[in-house]
Formats: C-alpha cells, structure tokens, sequence
C-alpha cells in the first residue's frame, strides 16, 4: 500500500491507501473523490482525470508520454507544468506520500 | 427540490453516468439505477482490449458497491425491465415489484446483431459485448489456435490485434469491400488492412459467410465462405455490429425507428421519458443517428442530468468522439465522417502517424486520427458543431 493525498479546490484534503500497481485515478475513483471523472476508463482518450500534482513530488514521477500530453492539451481547467493525467500514474513504493491537487473542472 | 424519483433503465455508460451526473449535480430525489445483468455496472471498452490481457476485474467496474450506497443511488441488480406502463409511470419486471417514476430515463444500449449465420450457437463461437463474453473467451483463447472473425468492425480488429499478438493465426472475414466501412474514410480502411497484413492476420474483403461449421460435440471447426471455402477455426468471433434495444419503447409505444426516437434534449415522444447511449436516436445534422461510443453515452447523460436538475430543458450538443485500440495503434474520431464531401490527409499514412480531415460544404465536419493525439485534441475544438445545434433541422428529422 502506498499514500496518496488529494487536495481539493477548498483545500480541504483526503489521504488515501493505494494498491501497488494501479493508478492514481483509479484509487481516486475507489475512494469517492469525485474530481476525478474518468470517462475512457484510463485508455488516455478523455483528459478528464486531469491533476496537478505537488511541485515537491514531480520528481519522482516518470514523465509522461507524448501521447500523454498532447492529451492534457484537451483537459478543460487550465494546464500547468504540474498537470498530469492520473491514469497515467502508477503507484510504486517510490510514489509513496504523493500529493495532488484537484482541478476546478474536468469537462 | 421535491422528492422526484428518477428510474434509469441500463446501468452501462450512459445509465451510469446519468445517476452519477445527477449526484453530482446535487439532485436530492430518489434515483434507482437498473441493470438486467447481476454485476456491478461496468465499462464495456476495455473488453476487447486490456480485459483480455488480463486487466483486473474489479478494474472494470465504474465504482465500487459502497459508491451506490454513498451517493444513494438504489442499484437494483438483475432487475429485467419488461414493460413500462406509462399511466401508471411504472416500469414493471418479469416477476418482483413495479417501481414507479417521475421521470424515466431509458439507457438500455444495444445488442449484437443476432448473426443470422447457421451455426450460430456452435460451442467456441463468441460475441463480444457484455462481460460474460469476455470471461469466457478469455478462457478459451488460452489454447485456440485457429482464430477467426467474421466482421472488420472496430471489435473484431481490435480482437485480432490481441490475438494475433498472442501467435494465434487470425483471419478477418469482411462481407464489404473494406475495414470499419461504417465508421471511417476509404483511406483509413486501406491504412488498417495494410497494418493488419503486415501483423500477420488474414484478411478477406468482399468475403460473405455462408455459415458457422461444428464438429462432433458441436465445437466449431471451420468458417464456411460464400464460395463453398473452409476457413479452419477453433474459435470464431461474431461482430458483425448492434442494434438498438428498443423493445421496451416500442412496447410502451413510443416513437421508434432504428432507436428511440429523442428530441435535441433526448425526450422521447413522452416528455417524462428521456433516451440515451446507443439505444437513442437523435437529431444530428440535418439527420438522424445513433452513435455508438462512450463519448455520446456520457455527454447525452450529462445533457439529461442538467436538465432534470435545472428544470430547463437542456439541448445535446456535443460532437461524437470515439478512440479504438489496436496493437500500437491509436485511432482518434471526432465527428463523423458520413456524408463529408471532401477529405485531405495530413502526413503520411508510412508514417504510422497521419490524420484524416473530412469536409462538407467547406465545414470540417470530422478528424480521424492515428497515432497523432495534438492533431485529435486540436480537432476537437475546430470540428463544426453547427449541425447538431441548430433548432429547425432537430425537429424535422
Ligand atoms: C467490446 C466493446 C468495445 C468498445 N470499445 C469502445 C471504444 O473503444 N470507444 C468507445 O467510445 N466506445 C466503445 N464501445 C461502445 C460503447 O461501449 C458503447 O457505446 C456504450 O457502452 C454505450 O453505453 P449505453 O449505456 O448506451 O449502453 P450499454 O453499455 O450497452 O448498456 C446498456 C445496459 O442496459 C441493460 N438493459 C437493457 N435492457 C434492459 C432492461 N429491459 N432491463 C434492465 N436492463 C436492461 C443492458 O443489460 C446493459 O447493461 C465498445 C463496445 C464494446 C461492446
Ligand atoms: S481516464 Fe481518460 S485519460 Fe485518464
């Protein structure tokens, strides 16, 4: 199990456990953190499990793919340096304690 | 807000989307969400793409059961809706109790087209629709070799792709002079059939099916070809497109013809009774059509939640948009293409990574996209949504 912490827009924030091996959004969703939409199921077609995550953990990321980005190119809130599809995040042992902040709007 | 009860019959994209758009929306009345199947309501894309290679199955699911119990959203599981009786505003099961409606939202999507094929029902021949499908073909594919599927729609391919991947002979058999005929430009067609040679699969174009051949046990041996051919199988996949489950509407004696018939804001000819997903017929474009992808699930869910939230009607308007993936290849639609009278393609298909830009009457009515992601999001702002706004034309259709 790894932590994530999702902030919402109010500030108010929700720290999760995650299965290794599946993704942010994923753990969103098991969660009811109902920022995260999903529509496509994580197959990187909709951009509406849009997130910005924490300056302090980009680093640890793997960054994203091309595709990946084009995609957030479609996001509806605004797109950040910080912006990353949470499908697209996997969680590792090294992601532990990540935190993201949600966005306004996913559509 | 009144105590309203919302009943939504079909519990897939769109039915889902709908209870949960409501929520989110902060509608108070009651909301039951009915599915005929006895699972949790699941997504059907990944069925014939990550599913098969062993995506988790409680990753199919679109939340997990304590979602239902938190949102109060009343699932109600293996509840086959037969009939609906509008005096009354109830829909009735088989057997069990009739649950009554304000408003009633039919989200009942579509059916593979009953293959009017002999040997239909041989054992080793699948369809790919619900999860059952694919539970058990997961299953068997494990040891067939010979695999092959009749129909070159978006599913069949996306099949073939997996299972050509896994080193299984794969032949597609096409009754049309080309691939997803009714969903992409010529030239989209041609670059498929090219990558899925080069794959290894077979592909027969202009190739009907005379029927399904069984052995003893009734496990199918081979795909009998218009011509008295034997194409060798010990798995056949049949997708050979849906149809629209409208026998619910047309009982209850709704407006109905290849889907329930909707207005710009998804009302069926009874104003309590909306229609969504595959199973509705909407104004689109000078036009009628059915689309038959999550986009237009989703976003006619939303259209019908804004408007029973707000109490003003809402009108549909957003443009389809539909993904498909085979191999390493990512098709991106938005739009549709039928009907365009012009296209122009931008780089080059050798490349593996190309768009299609498909025109009517100098409007860019639809973009097709392959491995060019910037291009689809780009298209998704430009392609012309006019049609699918305009008052005179919704009615007239
Ligand atoms: C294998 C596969 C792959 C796909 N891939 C893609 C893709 O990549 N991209 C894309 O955009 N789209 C894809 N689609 C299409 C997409 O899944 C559909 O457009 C979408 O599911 C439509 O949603 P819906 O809610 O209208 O209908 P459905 O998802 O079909 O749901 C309808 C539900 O209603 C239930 N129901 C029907 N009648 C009754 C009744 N009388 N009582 C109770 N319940 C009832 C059914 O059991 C069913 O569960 C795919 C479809 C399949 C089958
Ligand atoms: S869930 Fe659709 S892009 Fe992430």
């Amino acid at each position: 199990m790894a932590k994530i912490t999702f902030v919402r827009r109010t500030g108010q924030q929700e720290t999760v456990d995650a299965e290794m091996g599946t993704s942010v959004m994923e753990a969103a969703l098991d969660n009811d953190i109902d920022e995260i939409v999903a529509e496509c199921g994580g197959s990187m077609s909709c951009a509406t499990c849009h997130v910005y995550v924490d300056d302090k953990d980009l680093g640890r990321l793997a960054p994203p793919s091309d595709t990946e980005i084009a995609m957030l190119e479609g996001a509806a809130a605004p797109v950040k340096p910080s912006s990353r599809l949470s499908c697209q995040l996997t969680m590792t042992a090294g992601l532990d304690g990540i935190t993201v902040f949600l966005p306004e709007e996913q559509y | 807000m009144t105590q309203a009860q919302v009943v939504i019959v079909g519990a897939g994209h769109a039915g889902f989307t709908a209870a949960a758009s409501l929520r989110r929306n902060g509608y108070a009345g009651a909301i039951a969400l009915i599915t005929a199947e006895s699972c949790l309501p699941y997504q059907r894309p990944p069925l014939s793409k990550g599913y098969l290679d062993g995506l988790r199955e409680d990753r199919l699911s679109f939340r997990p059961e304590h979602f239902y119990e938190r949102k109060g959203i009343e699932l109600l599981r293996a509840y086959r809706v037969e009939e609906i009786d509008r005096t009354a505003k109830a829909v009735v099961p088989a057997s069990g109790e009739s649950l009554r409606y304000d408003h009633l939202i039919l989200a009942t999507g579509s059916t593979p087209q009953a293959a009017r094929l002999p040997g239909n029902d041989l054992d080793g021949v699948f369809r790919l629709h619900r999860r059952a499908d694919a539970d058990a073909l997961r299953e068997r594919l494990v040891t067939a070799r010979e695999v092959v599927i009749v129909g070159g729609g978006f599913i069949g391919l996306e099949f073939a792709a997996h299972a050509r991947g896994r080193g299984k002979n794969v032949t597609i058999v096409e009754a049309a002079d080309r691939l997803m005929a009714r969903a992409v430009t010529p030239v989209m067609s041609e670059f498929f059939l090219r990558e899925h040679v080069s794959a290894g699969s077979r592909v027969l174009l202009d190739t009907p099916v005379a029927r399904l051949v069984g052995g003893d046990g009734s496990r199918v041996q081979g795909v009998e070809l218009h011509d008295g051919s034997l194409v060798k199988a010990d798995l056949v996949v049949v997708g050979v497109g849906v149809r629209a489950n409208t026998g619910l509407a047309e009982r209850a004696g709704l407006a109905v013809n290849d889907g329930v018939l909707v207005d710009r804001c998804l009302r069926t000819s009874d104003p309590d009774i909306f229609a969504i997903g595959d199973c509705a017929s909407y104004p689109y474009r000078n036009r009628r059509a059915r689309h038959e992808c999550v986009e237009n699930a989703v976003g006619q869910a939303h259209a019908v939640a804004g408007t029973l939230t707000s109490g003003e009607s809402q009108p549909y308007r957003r443009t389809p948009v539909f993904w498909s993936d085979q191999a390493d290849l990512k098709l991106q639609i938005v739009g549709d293409f039928s009907g365009s009278d012009r296209t122009e393609v931008i780089s080059d298909p050798a490349g593996r990574s190309f768009s299609v830009n498909c025109y009517r009457d100098g409007a860019l009515i639809a973009v097709e996209s392959v491995n060019r992601p910037s291009d689809h999001v780009a298209a998704r702002k430009l392609v012309d949504r006019s049609g699918c706004s305009s008052p005179a034309q919704a009615e007239g259709s």
